[in-house]
């Protein structure tokens, strides 16, 4: 490598990266900042290279940590987007413990990654954009007052679009939410579908908290009657319903206003939700769920069928008299007639529960009427920022999905670098992801074929919180729970499942058993495990204790 | 970090290929076409762009590139990819992706799928400098040109008589010469070759605006995006100082004096400028390297010192033609002033208007000959084009579209109208050069020649 800065510094990461047994011993201190030291002299990408080696590094106490910050602040303001962002990186990844300095960190870099968002370059504007949403999971008000640069220019490509809407909608307040949703109500009537319908959907969320506002649009929005966006409306007032239930008088005045109904299967599963569910306050609802049944013949979606059993099943609940007649003839030609097999199983289920009885048939269709989780009410959590600094100034954010550490196919020249990352950072953060849901079978018979790799006592009581809350918050974490036990039986159980890194972590918790020692006082976990990695159970554990500690500290 | 770079034609055609794997696989020419095929699959695989990282996941080829990333970057209606095992920094890979097209238009002159075509050589070798083994090196021209060795062969040669900007009569162009808009294009010279070509060095100040007004004729959003750039043709370097409006001031300050004084928000250097006067007397100091880079960029926001150039004074109206027929018509009658000083002009002004769904056919009356109108269905809008709009001036236009089947509600999709134009010759936020000045170690005469240009990045207007 000829010119990566001069001689020494070539020769010193070219021996980092290649030699297996300096990975052995941790990167030492003075290595560390002769490194640094030497930054100036590096052109842009030799920095970027050398911030990015340097993120293995773990100061050993808060004076080296403030010694290695005060000499990179300079590169926090840095000319170059790579070098700033990279600098971020590392920031927040040495200041872990000092939640003020990473503060500040982004404060000063906010700047920087908002000129990001608006350069010449499309590509880099997606980054910025991406990197945006990452940090406003933690700091959500950091961009509030440069809303307007998000506004979507003309000529932009839709990826870019997407993303500034999704920014909108979280940068949304009091002050500005009339300009923004004017905005948002322009790129309504876009010309591509997709466009429109992802602003409905925008405007749908910011519906959740300013019900008044944006129910005047989206009906202003039905006036136009052009398909795409009569559907996506009535998609986005479903979804409101069921979020924001008291705007539901609004909503079905005006669902019943419209006359238009929607062509495609989404928009009409959607129509048919919201007749069968609220159909008591729809005064016209019998009547155009009888202009589908009539029409059933022609229809080709089955999920649409199985949206118009179930619904007229409730809605014949609610208003017996009027629905009788054509639930009757739905029934009939579902049995008889229909050639799909799973429309025909539902019809029968109805059938059979209507043969049992009224009470019967309430107790198995009526559900809830709205999101049981009430995520409205509580706002949504701001998170720590160690949850996203893990894929932060990497390809994750960019493709939608966070990206595992790669462990399988490296190329050789790659080899040492990685495989001995791994090993050299037991701390390293872990993500947790759900992956596909387990059925209960499955989980059953593999908690029983598995036997008990990790168990520990967790040092803190059951939270004293609903049980409901408790899965939220599980959920926040990406842990899913499977059951548990009833509020104050004795012992209390729970079952819960995450997926990282390629494993499969299975988990019980328990308190107040006599069997097992020390769980009166606090849980213990034991967690079974499918393949085997004892560093992801770790993490587990880590950030259940954390989740755990937090919900005690919410409810004492 | 980086396994592959390689270089697609907007066909898919593979221009340049350059694999940095260094595993002996046994069939690699296979593979590799396999890879980039996979790639430009998926990328053309949609109607419009794609976002810059692709992961090619799907069947045979994602077994046998599980975990393969590509980022790509279009520039000059080419795909520009760098595919990578690792997970690296996206602004990183982007950057370096715009700066390998940048050193291409340096060496080869321009940026076309033709250019690549005939420099291939010196593409590769540019490539084999600046990467290796995957690591990015360097991207310095200065550093480059002591390595590169072949001569680009550049596509048309440069000719005096393309005089695309050149006045031919009046008083000012006898005093102050202007050079042909094509004079910056050229390739930059190896230094083994002959010194043909004048020691030039092209400083423009261009800025991007992004408006935003709304229904009543009020600015709701107005954004200026700067750069000043450099293009040097000069064979050494030499100090050149740039002087700035001494008036210049940064950041958002409570107090506002009198005098029409030039403000920028911030602003952000090259890490090769010396700023030690610049506080003081706005003088940048800097060495320029061959070829293209950017000086300094800077951006304002919300409150911009000159008036938005242009103004729509809309009319939407339905003209019920014969009501038997259930036929009609929207008329759209729009007046256009610009609100430039009288000698300035606007080029290539074209405006977009959306028009209802269903929009069969177009009728126009447009003020002179040299201005067209079209109905695109596709676009479902109407696409209004002016070359050039004098300062001061105002013009209209009407436009009957034939819609049938024409709704109450359909007045409504006449939406929000996007303009494009170029404003030569001037700046928003009023920055100028006030002098260039280079150290005098040429031999030889050097000239110096400075452009300003304002382009739209967004204008859009509401009804």
């Amino acid at each position: 490598m000829p010119y990566f800065g001069s001689e020494e510094t070539v020769k010193e990461l070219k021996r980092a990266l290649s030699n297996p047994n300096v990975h052995a011993d941790r990167l030492r201190y003075k290595n560390y900042i002769s490194k640094v030291i030497r930054m100036k002299d590096l052109d842009s990408w030799a920095q970027s290279e050398v911030l990015t080696f340097l993120l293995r590094y773990r100061p050993r106490s808060d004076d080296q940590l403030f010694d290695i910050l005060s000499l990179l602040d300079s590169f926090l303001q840095s000319a170059h987007a790579h070098v700033t962002v990279a600098t971020l990186r590392l920031f927040l990844q040495l200041a872990s413990a000092h939640p003020a300095v990473q503060a500040d960190a982004l404060l000063r870099t906010s700047a920087p990654l908002l000129a990001t968002c608006g350069a010449a370059s499309r590509e880099l504007r997606f980054a910025g954009l991406c990197h945006v949403q990452q940090v406003m999971r933690s700091q959500p008000g950091l961009f509030g007052t440069h809303y307007k640069r998000f506004f979507c220019g003309y000529s932009e490509p839709t990826y870019i679009k997407f993303r500034k809407m999704e920014i909108l909608v979280e940068l949304v307040n009091d002050e500005n939410v009339s300009l923004v949703l004017e905005e948002l109500r322009s790129y309504c009537t876009d010309v591509s579908p997709e466009l429109a319908q992802a602003a409905i959907a925008a405007i749908g969320r910011i519906a959740r908290t300013y019900s008044e506002k944006c129910l005047d649009i989206l009906t202003g929005l039905l006036a136009l009657k052009q398909d795409h966006i009569t559907s996506a409306v009535i998609q986005t007032f479903r979804d409101l319903v069921w979020f924001c239930p008291q705007s539901t008088a609004a909503v079905c005045q005006t669902v019943e206003a419209c006359v238009d109904s929607p062509q495609d299967s989404e928009g009409k599963q959607a129509l048919l939700w919201l007749l069968g569910e609220h159909g008591d306050q729809i005064s016209s609802a019998p009547y155009v769920m009888e202009g589908y049944i009539d029409g059933l013949k022609t229809e080709l979606s089955s999920a649409v069928k199985m949206e118009l059993l179930t619904a007229s099943v409730k809605m014949f609940l609610c208003r017996p008299a009027e629905t009788q007649d054509m639930l009757g003839r739905l029934l009939h030609y579902c049995i008889e007639e229909e050639s799909d097999v799973c429309v025909r199983d539902r019809a029968l289920l109805c059938y059979r529960l209507l043969q049992r009885g009224v009470e019967e048939t309430r107790k198995v269709v009526t559900g809830p009427k709205s999101d049981p989780s009430m995520s409205v009410l509580t706002g949504r959590q701001e998170e720590p920022i160690s949850q996203w600094t893990a894929t932060f100034n990497t390809l994750g954010p960019l493709s939608g999905r966070d990206l595992c550490p790669q462990t399988a196919v490296i190329s050789a020249a790659d080899q040492p670098s990685s495989s001995a990352e791994k090993e050299l950072l037991p701390d390293e953060e872990i993500s947790l992801s759900l992956g596909s849901p387990l059925s209960h079978e499955t989980f059953e018979k593999m908690w029983l074929d598995l036997e008990i790799l990790h168990r520990q006592t967790l040092g803190s009581p059951r939270p004293r919180t609903a049980p409901d809350t408790l899965q939220a918050a599980l959920q926040l974490v990406k842990i899913q729970t499977l059951a548990f036990t009833p509020g104050d039986t004795v012992p209390w159980k729970a079952y819960i499942y995450t997926r990282s890194t390629g494993t499969l972590i299975l988990a019980e918790l328990l308190q107040g058993d006599q069997q097992a020692p020390g769980s009166d006082e606090s849980l213990v976990v034991s967690v079974k495990q499918q393949p085997v990695n004892q560093h992801a159970i770790r993490g587990f554990v880590s950030i259940l204790k954390s989740v755990l500690q937090t919900l005690n500290v919410d409810s004492s | 970090m980086i396994s592959q770079i390689f270089i697609l034609s907007t066909k898919g055609d593979h221009l340049i290929y350059k694999d940095y794997n260094i595993i002996m696989k046994p069939f690699r020419g296979e593979e590799s076409k396999d890879s980039i095929n996979g790639f430009y699959e998926m990328v053309t695989a949609l109607s419009g762009d794609q976002p810059p990282v692709v992961m090619v996941n799907s069947g045979f080829l994602g077994e046998l590139m599980s975990g393969l990333h590509f980022i790509h970057a279009r520039q000059g209606g080419l795909y520009w990819v760098a595919s990578t095992k690792t997970n690296p920094s996206p602004f990183t890979i982007i950057e370096f992706l715009n700066r390998l097209a940048a050193l291409t238009k340096d060496y080869c002159g321009s940026l076309s799928e033709k250019s690549v075509r005939m420099n291939f050589a010196l593409i590769y070798e540019l490539l084999d400098e600046m990467v290796d083994f995957g690591y990015i090196q360097t991207t310095s021209t200065d550093i480059l040109k002591n390595f590169i060795q072949t001569e680009a062969v550049s596509s048309k040669p440069f000719s005096l008589f393309d005089l695309s900007n050149v006045g031919l009569f009046g008083a000012e162009t006898q005093q102050s010469k202007v050079a042909p808009s094509v004079a910056a294009s050229r390739p930059i010279m190896s230094s083994r070759g002959e010194q043909g070509g004048k020691n030039e060095i092209f400083v423009d100040v261009i800025e991007r605006l992004s408006v935003v007004i709304g229904s009543k004729g009020v600015l709701m959003k107005a954004d200026i995006q700067g750069e000043i750039r450099i293009k040097c043709f000069l064979p050494t370097c030499s100090e050149m100082r740039i002087g700035l409006n001494e008036e210049l001031s940064i950041g958002k300050s409570q107090l506002k004096g009198y005098s029409s004084a030039v403000r920028v928000d911030e602003c952000r250097f090259h890490q090769a400028v010396k700023l030690d006067e610049f506080d003081t007397f706005r003088i940048l100091k800097v060495c320029p390297s061959q070829g293209e880079q950017t000086v300094m960029q800077y951006q304002l926001c919300d409150e911009l010192p000159c008036a938005p150039p242009f103004q729509l004074f809309p009319s939407v109206e339905k003209d019920y033609v014969n009501r038997s027929v259930n036929l009609s018509m929207v008329l759209i009658f729009l007046k256009l002033r610009c609100d430039l000083p009288p000698k300035s002009t606007a080029l290539n002004v074209s405006i977009t208007v959306p028009v209802p769904k269903g929009s069969t056919s177009m009728s126009q009356e447009l003020s002179s000959p040299d201005q067209t109108a079209e109905l695109q269905p596709k676009n479902k809008a109407l696409l209004w084009e002016i070359p050039r709009f004098p300062g001061g001036a105002q013009l209209s236009a009407l436009f009957k579209v034939d819609v049938p089947g024409l709704s109450s509600a359909s007045l409504l999709e006449v939406g929000p109208v996007s303009m494009s134009f170029e404003l030569p010759k001037q700046t928003c936020t009023g920055l100028q050069i006030r002098f260039l000045r280079l150290s005098p170690t040429q031999t030889g005469l050097s000239q110096r020649w400075v452009r300003y240009v304002t382009h739209s990045d967004s204008y859009t207007i509401r009804i």
